[in-house]
């Protein structure tokens, strides 16, 4: 993975100088090259120690343990195992028969940004003003009170990604949250989640600034307009990091501030990472040879429909691919899509991951994950259900640069932590009992741990099983 | 293993070509659909495209069998746009609606459909075997007139043209009609009009007050009872409206696509005896019409007697297929298993007056589906497809696609060598 997400060790000063000169931002924990005027003020809920028992527990890192146990305490994983004693005054939840899991990550998410209700009003999720929008931050755009949020909860999800639109060839940062419901989208922030950058190729931005906004209209047309595009951004971004380089190593005039060219400048120097939509396997390839020309790593491609054909190519340059189950045929450039993507992937070694993009998707990925695993069994790939949830946290989690904070039950990890009624991996499991952080957030059976999102408050429907 | 049967079963069908051999389907599990309920170690007896038998006792000795952990009739996907569409988002592709047509009500989907369409066989992969397809509204709050079809892949699929009138209320059909509401209902109402005063209003115009000669003349058969209107609708205000229309004009047929807040006006909906097709992944407010969406909605519309369908409603042409999927969560969300599977099967028959399908009874057509695994199961899928007695090809592009690049070595040719 250390191939996936570059090298740290190059943070650039660029923004620290900017910090500096700015005031009132704060450094990124995990990136201290990235400003951030809007920082985490993420705070855990209250959390109790908690042993859960009885349970076949999933460590989301390739180990199943029948009648399992996990210790939950101070907000952290402390101990997995069938051999745990509850310390003095622990709760204990018996969940004999039940499954516990890490929490899913969902890294390919619009909630907030195209929230529920899907009113014209609350269309935020892309800035279709330029092909190149690397200065657009999508935080900007999540409103905490979509109720989708809820809904993601109860199916288990504890982080995710939220993502800007594909519409452009930059799209903006995204931002990985916590998925507790808040006031501001800082009180959701992941605190110490690396920025991440939205790029896309193919159909949308040529879509939206080729023919489908008007003829003429503007670049890109096509997809050889998209790589100029990228080439073009690429080569400014790179001079900008330049002077930026040569200011903080030998002082002199301040260089100007650029938003959009920050963010570029970011990404070339590893510290933003970039999740880059793509479905075609060519395109892929093309984005892979783009990333070496200009020094940069895809962190994951998503959507990656195609990403079956070119599982080798994908694995020796150290991506990971984030997949539907079964979308497939709604455009052309999601055509071949195949129930097989997924195993097919994992079983080139290369780094699978299932995401949704879909507000209703978000909510039973556990089930995405289910429908690719069985597919893969019946075409002879047979990955054993305790590693397959690894596309569900564990590998999610690295294509955000959080793993070593959440993404599996490892004693000092956040305890992001689902109870499940079944085996998740049926269609008939539900998420019992949700801990985010140790904090119980969600709970099947007692409505005073299921939230009620303002907009919905005093409407039909209000506080009723969703 | 099972891969192994899956192909063998392939071959089978591609050289049978469309002529129904004497089967028996046995399994451990065989859901009829009928008073017989669900049979332990059942036996589907097939000859000549219909069910001979449906029992427990032995398979006939010398018929080829089936062997399947479950056994189902032929799954019914009761709102689809399968076949009408290859690739939704190129124009070129997509028949499914016409903004640009004079034309609403008279529109026939069936004159878009493409047996050879790529979903249909990536459909009928998962155990459905009928479809009922529906053109969308894009040009008028009518969409057009919808069809039925088996998902055989061959000429001649299409079993009933025109079986029922589709069109839009609520949000979509305000907007269709010129913003509002009272708009949609105005246009109606109107329609109605039309085609009451048929004759008198034709005689010397092509132009009523809503419809063209042509929509009036193809709507005539839903406002006089005769053929099924499927009416799209999901705010429970919308819902109350629509009744209260049935109640005035008692002779219509209706059924309800959506009704995601169906559950809040449920008895009178059983009272009235109007089906409802929901998709039971509705749970958000996604709109102003969905406040009340529960994923319960399709449980308490069968709890309070309601003839109930269930269909993925998200991408209705290429994922028609996720309706078994949306039903097993239907499942976990309060449904009873029966009426889940009866939602897949009986009440989409029941809705569309599909006589012969949707159960396995002595006589029905043979439309049979055997299973690795409980149908309902996203981890399960069909290892054998009969439609009409015909055993089905288990293969689809996608699964072309799957079987060139699963491995990845093309040291020695190109993979287009590959088939």
């Amino acid at each position: 993975m250390k191939k996936l997400l570059g090298s740290a060790g190059l943070c650039l000063c660029l923004a620290i100088s900017a910090c500096g000169g700015s005031g009132g931002g704060k450094k990124d924990e995990a990136s201290p090259g990235v400003f951030d005027p809007f920082p985490s003020t993420y705070a855990a809920y209250p959390s109790e120690t908690t042993l859960i028992t009885g349970a076949t527990v999933l460590d989301g890192k390739g180990a199943l343990i029948e009648n399992g146990r996990v210790l939950i305490q101070d907000g952290k994983i402390a101990a997995i195992g069938a051999d745990i004693t509850a310390p003095e005054g622990a709760a204990t939840i018996d969940a004999a028969g039940k499954w516990v899991t890490p929490g899913i990550i969902d890294n390919h998410s619009h909630l907030g940004a195209y929230p529920s209700p899907g009113v014209e009003a609350h269309s935020d999720g892309n800035e279709i003003s330029a092909p190149v929008t690397a200065e657009v931050w999508v935080e900007h755009s999540v409103w905490p009170q979509d109720p989708g949020f809820t809904r993601a909860l109860a199916g288990g999800i504890t982080s995710l990604q939220i993502l800007p639109g594909s519409a452009n060839l930059f799209g903006g940062r995204g931002v990985v949250l916590k998925n507790v419901p808040a006031r501001s989208v800082q009180e959701m922030k992941f605190p110490g989640a690396p920025h991440t950058l939205k790029m896309a190729c193919g159909e949308n931005p040529k879509r939206v600034y080729g023919y489908g906004r008007g003829f003429p209209g503007g670049a890109p047309f096509s997809r050889m307009g998209n790589v100029a595009g990228y080439r073009t951004a690429w080569i400014e971004a790179r001079d900008y990091k330049k002077k930026w380089d040569d200011f903080a190593a030998n002082g002199g005039t301040e260089p100007a501030r650029n938003l959009e060219l920050e963010t570029l400048a970011g990404a070339l120097s590893g510290d933003i990472l970039v999740h880059m939509h793509c479905y075609r396997a060519d395109e892929m390839a093309i984005i892979l040879d783009l990333s070496e020309e200009f020094g940069y790593k895809v962190a994951s491609f998503h959507h990656a429909v195609e990403a079956y054909k070119i599982a080798d190519k994908l694995e020796e340059y150290g991506t990971c691919s984030s997949m539907w189950a079964d979308w497939w045929g709604f455009k052309m450039e999601a055509y071949d899509g195949i129930r097989e993507n997924i195993p097919m992937v994992h079983n080139a070694g290369a780094c699978a991951i299932v995401h949704s993009d879909s507000d209703i998707g978000i909510q039973r990925l556990n089930q995405e994950a289910a429908k690719a695993w069985a597919d893969g069994k019946r075409a002879g790939i047979d990955i054993p259900i305790e590693v397959a949830w690894e596309w569900l946290s564990l590998n999610p989690a690295k294509s955000l640069g959080i793993d070593s904070k959440t993404g599996s039950l490892e004693p000092g990890k956040m305890a992001d932590v689902v109870i499940w009624s079944a085996n998740p991996f049926s269609v008939y499991a539900k998420a019992e009992k949700v801990f985010i952080d140790g904090a119980l957030m969600y709970d099947l059976n007692d409505p005073a741990y299921q939230p009620v999102m303002d907009f919905e408050l005093g409407q039909p429907g209000e506080g009723d099983h969703k | 293993m099972i891969r192994s049967l899956i192909l063998g079963l392939a071959a089978l069908g591609l050289s049978a070509i469309a002529t129904a051999q004497p089967v028996a389907i046995i399994g451990e599990k065989v859901w009829t659909g009928t008073a017989q309920g669900t049979l332990t170690n059942g036996v589907v007896v097939v000859e000549d495209g219909h069910i001979v038998s449906v029992g427990t006792g032995a398979a006939p000795a010398g018929m080829p069998q089936v062997k399947a952990k479950w056994v189902t009739p032929g799954l019914i996907s009761a709102f689809s746009r399968t076949g009408i569409t290859e690739v939704p988002g190129e124009k070129s592709a997509n028949d499914t609606g016409a903004g640009g047509s004079p034309f609403s009500a008279a529109l026939n989907a069936a004159d878009g459909f493409n047996p050879d369409a790529t979903p249909i066989a990536v459909t009928r992969l998962e155990g459905f075997t009928r479809i009922a397809v529906a053109p969308d509204a894009r040009a008028k709050l009518f969409g057009g007139q919808g069809f039925l079809a088996d998902t055989s892949g061959l000429p001649g699929s299409i079993f009933k043209e025109r079986a029922f009138a589709y069109l839009v209320l609520g949000e979509r059909g305000a907007s269709l009609s010129g913003g509002s509401r009272p708009a949609a209902w105005t246009v109606l109402r109107g329609a109605f009009d039309d085609v009451r005063f048929f004759t008198a209003r034709y005689m010397t115009h092509n132009d009523g007050n809503v419809l063209t000669r042509m929509d009036a003349q193809a709507f005539m058969p839903a406002v006089r009872g005769e053929q099924l209107m499927l009416i799209e609708a999901s705010r429970a205000s919308d819902l109350e409206a629509i009744m209260d229309f049935k109640q005035e004009n008692p002779m219509l047929k209706i059924a309800i696509l959506g009704a995601d807040e169906g559950w809040r006006v449920a008895d009178r909906l059983a009272a009235m005896k109007i089906p409802v097709i929901v998709d039971a992944f509705s749970n958000l407010p996604s709109s102003f019409s969905q406040l009340a969406a529960t994923s319960e909605n399709a449980a308490r519309l069968s709890e309070a007697g309601v003839t109930v369908a269930i269909v993925n409603l998200n991408d209705s042409s290429h994922q028609a297929r996720l309706a078994a999927q949306v039903a097993g969560n239907a499942v976990a969300n309060g449904l009873p298993f029966d009426d889940a599977m009866k939602a897949l099967t009986t009440a989409p028959a029941e809705i569309f007056g599909m006589s012969g399908l949707g159960a396995l009874a002595p006589g029905a057509r043979a439309d049979v589906v055997a299973w690795d695994g409980d149908p309902l199961e996203v981890t399960s899928a069909p290892i054998a497809v009969f439609i009409d007695g015909v055993s089905e090809p288990m293969e689809s592009r996608q699964t072309k696609l799957r079987d060139r690049y699963m491995d990845l070595d093309h040291s020695d040719k190109p993979f287009a060598y590959r088939r």
